[in-house]
């Protein structure tokens, strides 16, 4: 049983911690997301990113394939065509942390980022486009694996 | 050090698509080795895009993302002879860079 006194002397190595880690890196790179990669939830996922509400929209898409024979290997496309997209990312709703990965797109890339992730099981997988102006939207769609990507 | 990366980068109308294939591990961290032990993760977590020198992208990726990963993405206004950069770290802090020529 955790009280509150351990908690927040946890809390506070944990800080320590991270902030430690966030000087060690490269001076360009935003400190790594270790809260949103660790999210269970689409909900805490939008927590840990700071951003909004999602709501369903037609202007970003996903490509997947329907039924994925190799959950190691499953290729996932997030794009949108409107403009002023600050972050996509991937997630797979039913592997045990839910963000695949979270690009950060400039105004020199096509907001259109293609990759492979692993599916642990039959799942929906959602692209997610974090606005400039706080809107965030996403795609859903369901694929099906037959084999599973996290076994050993 | 980790295998190069391979990179293609082709130009199509008045943007480049960029095609990169990683050589890593991308060990979840949740698999158990023959003795039942866990064996720890070791993935990619950033990744980022130069074109010419300019930052262009940057991704931050989980466990989850495939092994010996693969990314795609289209550069505006990139031309033959623009040089693409691509560098990762992964949890480990080890780290490569490769470059390709715009074709």
């Amino acid at each position: 049983m955790m009280n509150r006194r351990d908690l927040l002397s946890h809390s506070a190595k944990l800080a320590a911690l991270l902030a430690t880690t966030g000087l060690l890196p490269g001076v360009a790179h935003a400190a790594y997301n270790a809260a949103a990669f660790d999210a269970k939830t689409m909900a805490d996922l939008m927590k840990a990113l700071g951003a909004g509400t999602p709501t369903e929209s037609k202007d970003v898409s996903i490509t997947a394939p329907d039924i994925a024979e190799n959950g190691a290997v499953v290729p996932v496309g997030a794009s949108t065509a409107l403009a002023g997209v600050r972050k996509l990312a991937i997630l797979v709703e039913k592997n045990p942390a839910v963000l695949s990965a979270l690009f950060e797109v400039t105004d020199s890339v096509d907001a259109n980022m293609g990759t492979r992730v692993k599916m642990g099981q039959s799942s929906n997988v959602y692209a997610v486009a974090i606005m400039a102006d706080g809107r965030v939207l996403y795609a859903m769609k369901e694929v099906k694996v037959t084999l599973g990507g996290c076994g050993g | 050090m980790a295998d190069p990366m391979r990179i293609r980068a082709q130009v199509s109308g008045d943007k480049a698509t960029v095609r990169v294939l990683m050589s890593h591990e991308m060990e979840t961290g949740l698999r158990k080795d023959s003795a039942g032990k866990l064996i720890p993760a070791w993935h990619i977590q950033d990744v980022t895009a130069l074109h010419n020198g300019k930052v262009v992208m940057t991704a931050q990726w989980g466990p989850s993302v495939s092994k010996n990963p693969f990314l795609q993405f289209n550069v505006r206004g990139a031309k033959a002879g623009d040089k693409i950069t691509i560098t990762w770290k992964d949890n480990k802090g080890e780290s490569r860079t490769d470059e390709a020529t715009v074709s």
